[in-house]
């Protein structure tokens, strides 16, 4: 199956590229941001046909390599 | 005394470290990061460098090697484990220091000498050390220190900050931050004192007609501390 995760910042922690992305669009013309928080996709195909256990696979691939939860949060986007 | 420097791929301040801690007398070996075994060793050196390109986050490959699992034992089994620069990236993602290394505040690689001001002599690395403000060399992109304010509070009750960013004067301010560390901080032990992970290079700084010699005496305190 293949799983998608994404692996975000948590609220509190600092995000100068996305800070970055955030000015450069609205030198653009995009005036209308709150916020920018940039992050990242993982597309993992895991020899499983089961969704519930390819999901734990991947879930404990996110602890432990993927996202470093002191300041990461991670989640299952989807399962095709 | 006998050390061992392990090389990733992608270490580039392994044969500094090697050349610094000959100069001062250790044994030292280099160990690749694919053996099983570390050789008998009273110091273990994780080098600065970009270790696995870098790549998902500063250290994270790295600190999943298989020679890992021996530093990792031998870190709790009470040996003397340094980590420089990436050294320390792969400290924090090993769980053996708290905390992680984020980008640098202004997203700047920074490459230039820093002061630091030690901030514990009561550990293996700067017991009797008769010096409080080191001038040392920084270069990185990811050195901005960060931890959560319970982590904060538990690194300040165990007394485990090592170094603070800091003027010549030692003075710790916004000023001499260079990258957005919080607290200022360059450098950090685990709660047993045995682990220091640390931004700075002092392997840089052991010649006076190239550098300085603030890393000399970091060396040449640490060997007679080991001794």
């Amino acid at each position: 199956m293949k799983v998608s995760a994404i692996i975000t910042l948590k609220k509190d922690v600092l995000d100068p590229q996305g800070k970055v992305i955030h000015q450069t669009l609205d030198g653009m013309g995009f005036k209308d941001i709150n916020e920018v928080r940039q992050g990242k996709y993982f597309e993992i195909d895991v020899k499983e046909n089961d969704p519930t256990k390819a999901k734990g696979i991947v879930e404990d691939m996110c602890k432990k390599l993927l996202a470093n939860l002191v300041i990461e949060n991670y989640k299952i986007i989807e399962i095709q | 005394m006998k050390s061992s420097v392990i090389t990733f791929p992608g270490s580039n301040c392994d044969r500094d470290m090697d050349v610094a801690l000959k100069k001062f007398g250790f044994d030292n070996k280099m160990v690749w990061h694919n053996d099983n075994e570390l050789p008998k060793s009273d110091l273990v050196v994780l080098p600065g460098g970009f270790s696995y390109g870098d790549y998902l986050r500063c250290g994270s490959m790295a600190s999943k090697s298989k020679i890992m699992q021996s530093v990792i034992n031998f870190a709790k089994s009470g040996g003397l484990v340094l980590g420089i620069c990436n050294g320390f990236q792969i400290l924090v993602e090993t769980g053996l220091v708290p905390g992680v290394l984020l980008r640098n505040k202004y997203l700047e690689f920074i490459c230039k000498n820093v002061f630091v001001k030690l901030d514990n002599k009561d550990n293996p690395y700067f017991k009797n050390i008769d010096k409080d403000i080191f001038e040392l060399h920084i270069a990185h992109n990811e050195g901005n220190y960060f931890c959560t304010d319970d982590q904060l509070k538990e690194i300040k009750d165990n007394n485990q900050v090592a170094i603070y960013y800091s003027n010549n004067k030692g003075q710790i301010d916004e000023n001499s931050n260079p990258n957005g560390s919080i607290k200022n901080i360059a450098g950090i032990f685990n709660k047993e004192k045995n682990v220091l992970g640390m931004m700075p290079h002092p392997e840089r700084m052991i010649d006076q007609s190239l550098s300085g010699e603030d890393g000399s005496i970091f060396f040449k305190n640490l060997i007679k501390n080991i001794k």
